[in-house]
């Protein structure tokens, strides 16, 4: 009897519960056109948005809600830029405000991203976890862009992160997964009698074995952006995304074979007619 | 009076409301946050507060972003 294969939970993100186990960024898109075929072929029902200033000039130009259906996708916004607990704690807040108005489910939490530095788009740790307590105190679902140090995980889930996002590589770079030991021991740390609490990793995402590699070490969700939004064909990666992360959840679940340094051949022994080595 | 409003100066009438300004601007309150001296002034207060002399304003919106 064949194994129905649709039989998965969904994503759960505390109060929010995705049909896909896949994120995606609606930045660096050559065009808002093209963001939406992508997210629509990528299979997501949830997008990070930024927060910036109104052009007050140019009342011309596309505005990303036009290309967006926000009925269909959940939004989560993100405090990309801000470098101070103290800014990511205004950005939040006025994300807050403007899902509120949208009347999306997305209102009520936010992808901190709390920075150090501009070169290598680091998150601060220690602003992080003082943003978290401040953005948990505020009501806020907060989902953290953070290193894949282990203990910075932690410290995070203590301060009421209801999500941790381990980083794979800097943002942006398409390195994937560079360390998938530290993934593992942050799952680990963060599943500690809680194995449904929602470990994603973010950032550093390059193609689709990257993704099925991460889902592959068990973690819950992947959030990709630049991966999709600047390959040479960003719907077929879009496609090659969903994808990836269907098989990498799918190799999860099934139980993979351990690694073993010699060889156990497939073919039977008994039976065999023909010489062996001397 | 002046004001700033997203770091750019801008004269307004004495008495103006954050409501009047979005008018002003033509910004659809919907699509927008605004912030002033560095707090968020919710939706419900648009048209209750009054801008004074020296106020920073941030009127913002979604883009896209990862």
């Amino acid at each position: 009897m064949a194994t129905d294969i649709t039989t998965d939970t969904s994503l759960q993100i505390g109060t929010h519960t995705l049909g896909s186990r896949l994120i995606v960024g609606t930045g660096k898109y050559a065009s808002y056109q093209l963001m939406g075929e992508a997210l629509d072929r990528s299979g997501t029902d949830c997008i990070t948005v930024a927060i910036r200033r109104e052009r007050l000039i140019d009342a011309e130009g596309n505005n990303l809600l036009d290309f967006i259906d926000t009925s269909r996708y959940t939004l989560l916004p993100n405090t990309a830029g801000c470098f101070s607990a103290e800014d990511a704690v205004r950005v939040a807040r006025l994300g807050r405000e403007i899902l509120l108005g949208l009347e999306n489910p997305g209102a009520d939490w936010v992808k901190l991203e709390v920075l150090s530095d501009t070169k290598t788009l680091l998150p601060d740790p220690v602003a992080t976890i003082d943003a978290t307590e401040q953005l948990v105190a505020d009501g806020f679902q907060v989902l953290c862009y953070s290193s894949d140090d282990p203990i910075v995980a932690r410290r995070l889930k203590e301060a009421g992160a209801t999500s941790v996002m381990p980083a794979g590589s800097p943002i942006g770079s398409g390195q994937g997964i560079l360390n998938p030991n530290n993934i593992r021991i942050c799952l680990e740390y963060l599943k500690e009698g809680d194995p449904d609490y929602p470990v994603i990793v973010d950032a550093g995402v390059g193609t689709a074995s990257d993704v099925t590699g991460a889902m592959e070490l068990g973690v819950d969700g992947v959030l990709l952006n630049t991966a999709i939004a600047h390959a040479q064909d960003p719907l077929r990666m879009a496609d090659a995304m969903r994808k990836g992360t269907e098989a990498g959840r799918l190799a999860y679940l099934a139980g993979r074979i351990p690694k073993k340094l010699y060889a156990t051949a497939s073919s039977p022994e008994e039976g065999t007619f023909t010489a062996k080595p001397r | 009076m002046l004001v700033q409003v997203n770091g750019d100066d801008r004269e307004l009438a004495e008495g103006t409301t954050v409501a009047q300004l979005l008018e002003q601007l033509e910004l659809d309150a919907r699509y927008l946050a605004v912030e002033r001296n560095l707090q968020l002034v919710p939706r419900a207060e648009h048209a209750e507060a009054i801008l004074v002399e020296g106020d920073r304003l941030e009127v913002v919106t979604l883009v896209g972003g990862g």
